[in-house]
């Protein structure tokens, strides 16, 4: 259970003597076990406000604070490109970011889950790139993570690929909750995942709206119900439009 | 077909090292020289030196200063390298030290080495270390440059240690360019080792080459030539092939 506290007052970076201000005055509050998208233009800046939550950037003004109850919480991150080390099988792949024993029954379920069982043991290289990013969510939930962070990770996919993983994503995250952020710039993906819409806009960041979804979760395979609620949101916030 | 193909340039491989063979033989039969032996002659030799112990005595001797003096210039010009490749000051500081070094030619540094030192053992080892280091540095810099950013950052958002990092993330990014840098060292090193021992030592290949060069005597010459070449032969191909193979495999 980890509940995760966001107060950044500026992040800003150099670039050709300039300075580029990518998030200004942002504060989110993100409840333990809930699932928040962030949807935003390109380039607004999610990916680096997903850094500075992961903890791989320290240059801002503000802070993060991840309450949570034992030792650090664990973290997975799929990142927009799955980055999964060449070198290494499948399997060697998962259970490397496993500290001490990894568990060979949780492995092998994950994979049975995401239909890997049979490339386990290949090299990344060889597998398509809907079979990597598949790869780089088990990694992420093989941890058993208390916070889950994910950015865009069926971007490039085709629409069936996109929606097979994303329900198996759901379906994963529904039998071991955790706090998630995740990112993306396709609403329907959003509303189809998110207990809570955050809508961004172009740098420098911040929050134009707040949005929960009041979608059963047994409903959210129900493209109707996501078509319905996406008009709904769209007409209510027209301001919304503009960002996407 | 590839077996047949594979047989093809097995064949093509052995008649090609027979053609030396026979122009070496006509051309030593047509010369008749003293400075010119027969491959007969020079295989006779190479046998009394290996029965007589010499020829392994002196061909360990050279082997166990080179095996010494790589794995030194090695450990340190990897250290160097990484440290170089990812500390932009260090690098800007000491760029100029590296090409200083780079460019000093290897006899300078080993009759330095010998004057400042003495005729020591540990003189000769050092005088081959600082040849073998800078190349090993520049190559090892050059790989530590183009690290995965990406994979550094997958390896700390999942709190992999230092260690963890390096063997698993690191080092395997690493390996083509140890291996490039292992592959021109040996040659580098055997090279130079030579003249080092030439110059300073009282055994070892080099100091046998000297010998037979004062003697004139050309048969012995070739047959430590061809000892020598087939022994950096075996390492290409029973360490440095299988190890290369081996880190090949996950390539597409």
């Amino acid at each position: 259970m980890s509940a995760i506290q966001i107060d950044i007052s500026d992040k800003s970076y150099q670039y050709d003597g300039h300075t580029v201000r990518t998030i200004s005055k942002l504060q989110l509050q993100v409840n333990a076990n809930e699932f928040v998208c962030l949807v935003g233009p390109s380039g607004c800046g999610k990916t680096t406000l997903l850094n500075i939550v992961a903890g791989l950037d320290s240059q801002f003004h503000g802070h993060i604070t991840i309450n949570h109850d034992g030792p650090k919480p664990h973290l997975g991150y799929v990142f927009q490109s799955p980055r999964l080390l060449p070198w290494y099988t499948v399997r060697k792949n998962i259970e490397l970011v496993l500290c001490g024993l990894p568990p060979a029954e949780l492995i092998d379920s994950l994979l049975a889950e995401m239909q890997l069982t049979e490339v386990q043991h290949f090299y990344p290289e060889r597998l398509s790139l809907g079979m990597q990013r598949r790869v780089a969510i088990i990694r992420a939930f093989a941890i058993n993570p208390d916070v889950l962070l994910m950015d865009e990770p069926f971007v490039s996919l085709d629409a069936p690929s996109a929606r097979q993983i994303r329900t198996l994503l759901y379906s994963l995250w529904l039998q071991r909750p955790h706090t998630v952020l995740f990112v993306t710039h396709d609403l329907r993906e959003a509303i189809a995942l998110a207990d809570r819409l955050i809508f961004l806009t172009p740098k420098p960041m911040q929050i134009v709206a707040d949005i929960p979804v009041g979608i059963a979760r047994m409903e959210r395979n129900d493209a109707g119900k996501i078509e319905a609620f996406r008009e709904h949101l769209l007409q209510d916030f027209p301001i919304i439009n503009r960002f996407l | 077909m590839t077996r047949r193909s594979n047989r093809r340039e097995q064949a093509l491989a052995i008649s090609s090292l027979l053609l030396i063979g026979c122009l070496w033989e006509l051309l030593a039969v047509i010369l008749h020289s003293h400075t010119l032996p027969t491959p007969a002659k020079v295989a006779m030799v190479f046998w009394q030196a290996v029965i007589s112990g010499e020829l392994p005595y002196h061909l360990a001797v050279t082997l166990g200063r080179m095996l010494i003096s790589f794995a030194i210039a090695m450990s340190l010009g990897c250290a160097i390298g990484i440290w170089l490749g990812r500390n932009r000051s260090a690098d800007a500081f000491f760029d100029n030290w590296l090409v200083i070094f780079l460019n000093i030619p290897a006899l300078v540094t080993i009759i330095l080495c010998y004057v400042w030192f003495g005729l020591e053992e540990w003189a000769a080892i050092l005088a081959v270390v600082l040849n073998k280091l800078p190349n090993v540095v520049v190559s090892i810099r050059e790989g530590a440059r183009t690290l995965s950013k990406d994979l550094l950052e997958m390896a700390e958002a999942y709190r992999f240690s230092r260690r963890k990092t390096f063997v698993h993330v690191i080092w395997p990014q690493l390996h083509p360019f140890v291996m490039t840098a292992t592959r021109s060292g040996l040659s580098l090193i055997w090279k130079i080792i030579l003249v080092v021992e030439l110059l300073g030592r009282s055994n070892g290949m080099g100091y046998q080459l000297h010998l037979f060069f004062q003697l004139f005597d050309v048969a012995s010459l070739l047959a430590y030539t061809f000892a020598f070449v087939m022994v950096i032969q075996l390492i290409e191909m029973l360490i440095l092939k299988p190890l290369d193979n081996k880190a090949r495999s996950w390539r597409r």
